[in-house]
């Protein structure tokens, strides 16, 4: 969508190795950061553990837009895991983390596969609003049919236990954020790896030239579909770490506002990269906690220019700033270092 | 269900659809001619109603007759379109004729995320509540069920009316032939002189313009909320959508359908009312995915 | 893509045929009633003028656009209601005239997503860049002359190398029929000789059949094997390069045009 080209491949440089193994770097000293946040800086948390679940679902946003399409409704997603993960604690109260985390992302996959068959039939324009729409009605079930679902309230959830075991709060939260900095790294890696693979390259391609693909002997709908489970999975996995780390589910969660907001955080990021995801989600909720409390009623009105900014003047958003940093950075530093090293 | 029952389901669902007509009529026409999707056009619709209320308000404080309230309905559209509207395209749209499609929707996006939060500022989280208008034209008793003149006859006709004006202003005008000629193909038309960016500049204050007298005229019969532009702008694509985007005729017997199906669901099953204008529109698109008078584009290879 | 016998088969149906085409567009006729058999093991130029319908022709005959009138036949099978995709799978690939590529990846990578969509590669976890495909696409990209190009995006390449790439592209697919609308449009005059040369060495050796609309005579006279002269949405005349060049109908309406 936006400019996402100069991540489609590696070049086999020298000197883009050199970036790559500096942004390795980078990326292995913020995660290493992140898991020490526990122990340096307690009182972020809670907050960092937020970020990193919506962090998940704003990855998910982000594949969707590597085929040049954008989804106003994937909140939907990151609800329907949240609502399952609560059905099932109150069903089972003496369930277990993983199962709540599990059933969360299947029930996500199968709704993104119902609302993925009909959806995938459209492109652009259609594709964002009927994503809308379909969130929206879930939204309406979740808030008339009060008596199933808690109405605007929402449902709470009880704490589930841990392989087994009933933890404390302390200790649940501190599971709850490792697991979250681990699915964080491995989804991360694994969306990554999808992305270079042929199937996530032949994804990628319905950005560009569908027809070509059809005469690939390939279904453009399909491919398009295959992307848009893994999207809804993710988002899924976030929703479901949102709820076990807030302990509560409201309609709130698949409001088009939460769904406004992942685009935002993607676009923020930078459209299309998996890292911005992450990084976009930290800064945007850092900004927000402490923004809110001079900002509270002009949030979304924040929101909204700085999205128009982005989108005017960096459509690379963050990860393309960096991008063009490290560049200028290697290409001023002195080139014949390099050559001398072959 | 008794005839009664019928009767006023009947009614709800017209006068619904007529409102919902005139927010869509200003969408489809800008998607007609500028292939752009205004989602910020539920926040005019509800700039609109909000205006039209706190407009009333201040002049019947002043002793004003009710019936001014119609006078001021039409200004408060006419100001949406020129302050808000106008800005818009002018400023932003322009910037973007030219990028991809998802760029604009994000575009127009962003707009509606910031008018949502501006008429938060301007006229708080309490809802408003302005029926002098309706209560001004009085009641009428048809077949025993009595029901208001401005709903059941005003909206149907205003609908009607701007169904046919706008038919006649494109097909007949040197103005709409302008902007039709610029629909066709853009390009052409400044070949041959026509100010495309002029075209596309009234095109969306006109558009704006009803989507602010959408809501100036459905004031009277809902309270004013935060909320209500995103509501607006799902069901007005739905409408939009069930009748192809661009479809101006279509999107009248969409609005009817949708208006009409949520009525008497209102009476049958009032918990899914909300939800009908939806089903409908994912039933028709799963059957018809260009709408009920859209036409599938072919792609030239 | 088993060539060995198609040469010699002539009992079975034929590769390609259509019966009694017939697609309008408003008042145009773009077929009209068109009959066709292809053989295999030849490669099929298509002439005429602007307008005649041989576009159409390859659209029809690959799924993209549906007769209102006729049949299409693959080797016996009626492949007429089929999607593009299910009749590329049964071994028809194609080349456009504006080319069909995907202009965000490298020429490279258009080749080696050609070749995973062939081969149905599934594995997420493995680099485009690293399937074992991988040399016999740089040979297929060496063959076109884009070796050299192979890193370059799409928009980075000229008319000619994203026409050349495209044929590739439809190669890469390993075909039975490839249909290619005026592949050497945007080469440069002096390299297409050269080029159809290689091209049709190449099908030769792959054993692929092809049609391919030609709007220059020298090249249908050299590489063709023969020749369907295309007038007003159906074939007016079939023959040897030899025979239709100097007939006189051809010489007024087509020649004549391309001089013109």
């Amino acid at each position: 969508m936006l400019d996402t080209s100069q991540r489609s491949a590696p070049k086999l440089s020298d000197k883009a190795g050199g970036l790559r193994s500096t942004r390795s770097l980078l990326t292995l000293a913020g995660v290493l950061l992140l898991a020490a946040v526990p122990l340096i800086a307690p009182s972020m948390q809670l907050l960092i553990n937020l970020a990193l679940a919506k962090g998940l679902a704003v990855l998910g946003v982000t594949i969707l837009l590597r085929a040049g399409q954008v989804s106003f409704g994937h909140a939907l997603f990151f609800g329907v895991s949240a609502y399952v993960g609560a059905f099932l604690m109150a069903s089972m109260p003496q369930a277990d983390l993983i199962l709540v985390l599990i059933a969360g992302v299947a029930g996500a996959a199968i709704s993104g596969l119902l609302v993925g068959l009909f959806v995938v039939r459209y492109r652009g324009i259609f594709f964002g609003m009927l994503n809308l729409a379909f969130s929206m009605i879930f939204w309406s079930i979740l808030e008339k049919f009060y008596h199933i679902t808690g109405g605007a309230d929402g449902i709470r959830l009880a704490r589930p236990t841990v392989l087994g075991m009933a933890l404390e709060r302390p200790e649940f939260e501190a599971v709850l954020f490792y697991l979250s900095l681990v699915l964080m790294v491995g989804l991360g890696w694994f969306t990554l790896r999808w992305f270079a693979s042929p199937v996530g390259q032949i994804f990628q391609t319905i950005k560009t030239n569908e027809t070509r693909l059809e005469y690939l002997g390939l279904s453009p709908k399909r491919v398009l579909l295959s992307g848009y489970l893994l999207s809804a999975a993710l988002c899924g996995v976030g929703g479901s770490l949102m709820a076990m780390t807030q302990g509560v589910v409201t309609p709130e969660y698949v409001w088009w506002v939460r769904s406004a907001e992942m685009v935002f955080i993607a676009v923020l990021g930078g459209a299309g990269s998996v890292r911005g995801a992450f990084i976009g989600a930290l800064i945007y909720e850092i900004v927000r906690v402490y923004a809110s409390a001079f900002a509270g009623d002009i949030w979304q009105l924040l929101l909204g220019s700085f999205l128009l900014i982005i989108i005017l003047f960096a459509p690379g958003g963050i990860m393309g700033i960096a991008d063009s940093v490290m560049n200028r950075r290697s290409k001023s530093q002195p080139t014949n270092l390099g050559e001398d090293a072959q | 269900m008794n005839l009664t029952i019928f009767l006023l389901a009947l009614f709800d669902g017209i006068s619904y659809a007529a409102l919902v007509f005139i927010v869509a009529l200003g969408l489809t026409l800008i998607f007609g001619v500028m292939r752009i999707l205004n989602i910020a056009h539920g926040s005019l619709y509800a700039i609109g109603a909000y205006a039209t209320v706190s407009l009333t308000g201040f002049f019947l404080a002043l002793g004003f007759s009710p019936i001014f309230a119609f006078p001021l309905m039409i200004i408060s559209a006419v100001l949406v379109g020129m302050l808000l509207g106008g800005p818009i395209e002018w400023l932003l749209l322009r910037r973007i004729y030219d990028k991809p499609e998802v760029l604009q929707l994000l575009v127009t996006f962003a707009v509606f995320m910031i008018l949502e939060d501006a008429q938060r500022l301007v006229w708080g989280t309490q809802p408003y509540f302005q029926a002098s208008a309706l209560q001004a034209l009085g009641n009428i008793t048809l077949f025993g069920v009595t029901y208001t003149v401005y709903q059941l006859i005003l909206l149907p006709l205003v609908a009607i009316g701007l169904l046919f004006g706008l038919r006649f202003f494109l097909r007949r005008t040197v103005i709409g032939k302008l902007i039709l000629a610029t629909t066709e193909d853009r390009e052409a038309a400044q070949s041959i002189g026509i100010d495309a960016d002029r075209v596309f500049l009234f095109t969306f204050i006109v558009g704006a313009v009803l989507a602010g007298l959408g809501g100036a005229l459905a004031s009277p019969t809902t309270s004013i909320l935060p909320g209500m532009g995103a509501d607006m702008i799902v069901l007005s694509f739905a409408v939009v959508a069930t009748a192809g985007l661009g479809q101006i005729e279509g999107a009248a017997v969409a609005a009817l359908l949708i208006g009409l199906g949520r009525s008497f669901a209102v009476y049958v099953w009032p918990e899914v009312a909300v939800l009908v204008p939806y089903l409908i529109m994912v039933l028709v698109l799963l059957i018809r995915p260009q709408g009920l008078f859209g036409s599938p584009v072919a792609r030239k290879i | 893509m088993t060539s060995a016998t198609q040469g010699t088969r002539r009992s079975g149906p034929p590769l390609l045929e259509t019966r009694d085409l017939v697609i309008k567009f408003g008042g145009v006729t773009a077929a009209n009633n068109v009959s066709m058999q292809i053989e295999a093991g030849r490669n099929l130029a298509i002439i005429g003028p602007n307008g005649a319908g041989k576009t159409t022709f390859l659209n029809i005959c690959t799924g993209w656009l549906k007769p209102q009138q006729g049949k299409v036949f693959l080797e016996g099978e009626d492949i007429t209601t089929l999607p593009p995709r299910k009749i590329v799978q049964r071994g028809v690939a194609r080349a456009f005239q504006i080319p069909q590529l995907f202009t965000e990846h490298t020429a490279l990578e258009n080749l080696l997503i050609s070749a995973a969509a062939r081969d149905g590669m599934r594995n997420p976890l493995q680099s485009l860049h690293r399937i074992r495909q991988r040399d016999e696409m740089m040979h297929l990209l060496d063959l076109v002359n884009c070796a050299d190009v192979a890193d370059r995006t799409v928009v980075e390449l000229s008319e000619g190398q994203r026409k050349l790439i495209d044929i590739a592209v439809a190669l890469a697919l390993k075909p039975r029929l490839l249909l290619m609308d005026e592949p050497t449009s945007g080469v440069a005059s002096s390299q297409k000789h050269e080029v159809m040369e290689i091209l049709v060495g190449a099908l030769a050796e792959a054993g692929v059949t092809s049609v391919f609309v030609e709007h220059d005579m020298g090249i249908v006279a050299r590489h063709a094997d023969e020749v369907a002269v295309w007038n007003a949405g159906n074939v007016q005349l079939r023959g040897t390069p030899d025979e239709i060049l100097e007939h006189p109908d051809v010489i007024r309406d087509v020649i004549g045009e391309e001089v013109a």
